[in-house]
């Protein structure tokens, strides 16, 4: 397999008016074509931080991101991002979301009828040809994520960067997406980058699961490679020694080995690198 | 007295009308029959007040002349249409009795020169405001979207929007005047200067609430649709077109209806010094005039500027309603 994406030894650092904070501390990650990758760890250990250097919506302080032997300079539709609060615009329909993305990024391979039918098609991937007509305030949250992931698959991005699709919808709504996910995954095998909290929904979908450090200057702390066969049944799996294993590992890493040990002081200091993490957001 | 104040605030998402109806029709009645009384007991008061007030041009008009009034009005109106007709028609005869006589002679059509009515004002009144609110709409909202798009530019407009903001309209009339009689000059203007001076005047009152809004709006933009344009490479023009635009246009209705409201109370200001035909002129002609009617006409035409200004508002909601995609915004 070859390398697709090339992670290269990343620093971030944010500047304060206290002095710079340090969030990515030589972060070092190679994707293959076709992986499906998860990044675990817990809030604030600067996983957002990573893949929004991917997408190119931040610049790394040191080292840089390499796709398909270019480097990654500035945000673009080859690496397609699903925001965690689907952040559709309001005022277009599911299916106008999906135009948007489809005219800027086939503007001149596709014609008129081959477009409309490449935004029913990927509308219908997600399940959401009976919608497509509706905004995004008449339709639930899991609808509203899954135009999102549309919008995404859409731009036939070479990689696919999610950033807690799920984590904000409910658990059964949350089970449901993920095996339209796996399903989905089956059909187009997207190379993808997806942060998590949810140790379940790791093991469930990734083929690495990525582990991060606390923060500041996070870092990879270990890198577990799920071996379990494709299709892959929550049901059947929830009886299996192996998937236990893989769970363990990561429970065991993220609660034993990167247990956040947080006096009151330092929970203080958490809140506070998250909070100039929001305000460069918006910066 | 306390026993009452409660009441009414307990009492406040509860109905009023208690019989045995059907709720849809005691909704009804609630919300007709509730202004009614406002109405009523208004009236009350004013009659009872203006009866009570004597001035050198009579009593304080009440309800009763300015309703009287109101009427004659109408009438002069249409009294003053029916001398327009037979002026022309007159005209056309005459015209036309001369050609029969001398088929050489080229007619002469001269404009009927009546004086004007409170309906004609009305429309004039109307007509200026609205120019010069879509002037200032015109002007605003796009230095609106640069000021919300670039920080720098913000700072460096930002002190004068805000030194210009609390001036009132009529400390401009006076430049206004004087700039437009020097600038505009021509031997057949297409519209009258007093029309220009108070138009412009309501422009530099209507500018600064649309800029303030729509760069308030943009600035404060949703940062994840900014990452959606980004990842999309969406151009410049077409990130303001697709996102910028539409995300702050509830902002930009929020100024368009603060914009009105302040140039229809502007123009009447305006049209009293500039002396443009319209509401402003009318009330000062009769004040001037000093008439015994005067004051009941003045009343009425404060009535008529209260409902037009109300209903000026009403239209500028509905065209919110119509065309903002946030229909949860606060519409009040």
């Amino acid at each position: 397999m070859s390398v697709l994406l090339d992670i290269s030894k990343i620093d971030m650092v944010f500047p304060t008016p206290k002095g710079d904070f340090t969030a990515l501390k030589e972060v070092d990650l190679k994707i293959n074509k076709g992986e499906f990758i998860s990044l675990i760890g817990h809030s604030g250990c600067g996983k957002s931080t990573v893949l929004n250097v991917v997408a190119g919506l931040y610049q790394a302080s040191k080292g840089g991101v390499i796709l398909n032997g270019k480097h990654v300079t500035e945000p673009g539709p080859e690496r397609a991002v699903v925001f965690q609060n689907h952040s559709l615009l309001p005022w277009l329909t599911a299916y106008q979301n999906v135009e948007l993305a489809v005219d800027q990024v086939f503007a001149k391979t596709k014609s008129a009828a081959e477009k409309k039918e490449w935004i029913e098609h990927n509308l219908k991937l997600v399940h959401m040809d009976h919608a497509m007509h509706k905004r995004p305030d008449e339709i639930s949250g899991g609808m509203k994520q899954r135009v999102g992931i549309a919008r995404a698959l859409a731009m036939q991005p070479e990689i696919l960067l999610m950033d807690e699709p799920f984590g904000a919808l409910d658990a059964l709504t949350r089970a449901h997406m993920q095996d339209s996910l796996m399903e989905i995954q089956e059909e187009l095998n997207n190379t993808v980058i997806m942060i998590t909290h949810d140790v379940d929904e790791a093991v469930l979908l990734s083929d690495r699961i990525v582990m991060m450090t606390n923060g500041p200057a996070a870092t990879i702390g270990e890198i577990l490679d799920v071996e379990l066969e494709r299709p892959r049944d929550r049901l059947a799996l929830a009886q299996d020694t192996r998937y236990n294993h893989y769970r363990s590992e990561v429970l065991t890493f993220l609660y034993e080995k990167q247990r956040k040990v947080e006096s009151i002081e330092v929970k203080d200091k958490s809140k506070k690198a998250e909070k100039q993490d929001k305000t460069s957001d918006v910066a | 007295m306390t026993s009452l104040i409660a009441q009414l605030i307990t009492k406040k998402n509860e109905t009023v009308i208690n019989a045995n109806l059907p709720p849809f029709l005691v909704n009804f009645l609630q919300a007709v029959t509730l202004p009614l009384v406002g109405i009523l007991v208004f009236m009350l008061i004013w009659s009872a007040a203006a009866n009570s007030i004597d001035t050198s041009l009579g009593k304080f008009p009440g309800p009763k002349a300015v309703s009287e009034q109101m009427v004659n009005l109408i009438q002069e109106h249409v009294e003053s249409r029916e001398k327009e007709q037979a002026f022309y028609e007159r005209q056309e005869k005459r015209n036309a009795a001369r050609i029969a006589k001398d088929p050489d002679y080229v007619p002469k059509i001269r404009a009927y020169t009546g004086k004007e009515t409170f309906i004609d004002q009305i429309g004039t009144s109307l007509i200026t405001v609205m120019s010069g609110f879509i002037l200032a709409a015109v002007i605003a909202i796009p230095l609106g979207i640069a000021v919300g798009l670039s920080k720098p530019l913000n700072t460096a407009i930002n002190p004068i929007i805000q030194v210009f903001k609390p001036v009132s309209p009529l400390a401009w009339l006076p430049l206004v005047t004087m700039v437009v009689s020097a600038l505009y000059v021509s031997d057949d203007p297409l519209v009258a200067k007093s029309f220009l001076n108070s138009m412009i005047t309501v422009t530099l009152c209507c500018l600064w609430p649309m800029v303030i809004n729509t760069s308030v709006g943009v600035a404060s933009l949703n940062y994840d649709w900014v990452n959606v344009s980004r990842v999309l490479r969406l151009p410049a023009l077409k990130h303001v077109q697709k996102i910028v635009l539409p995300a702050s246009i509830p902002a930009i209705f929020t100024g368009m209806r603060l914009s009105l409201g302040i140039a229809w109370m502007v123009l009447i200001a305006a049209e009293m010094l500039a002396q443009n035909p319209g509401l402003g002129k009318f009330v000062w002609d009769e004040f001037q005039n000093g008439s015994s009617q005067s004051l009941s006409r003045i009343m009425t035409a404060v009535i008529v500027i209260g409902i037009i200004g109300f209903l000026l508002d009403r239209s500028m909601l509905q065209l919110q309603k119509w065309l903002s995609w946030d229909k949860s915004s606060e519409v009040r």
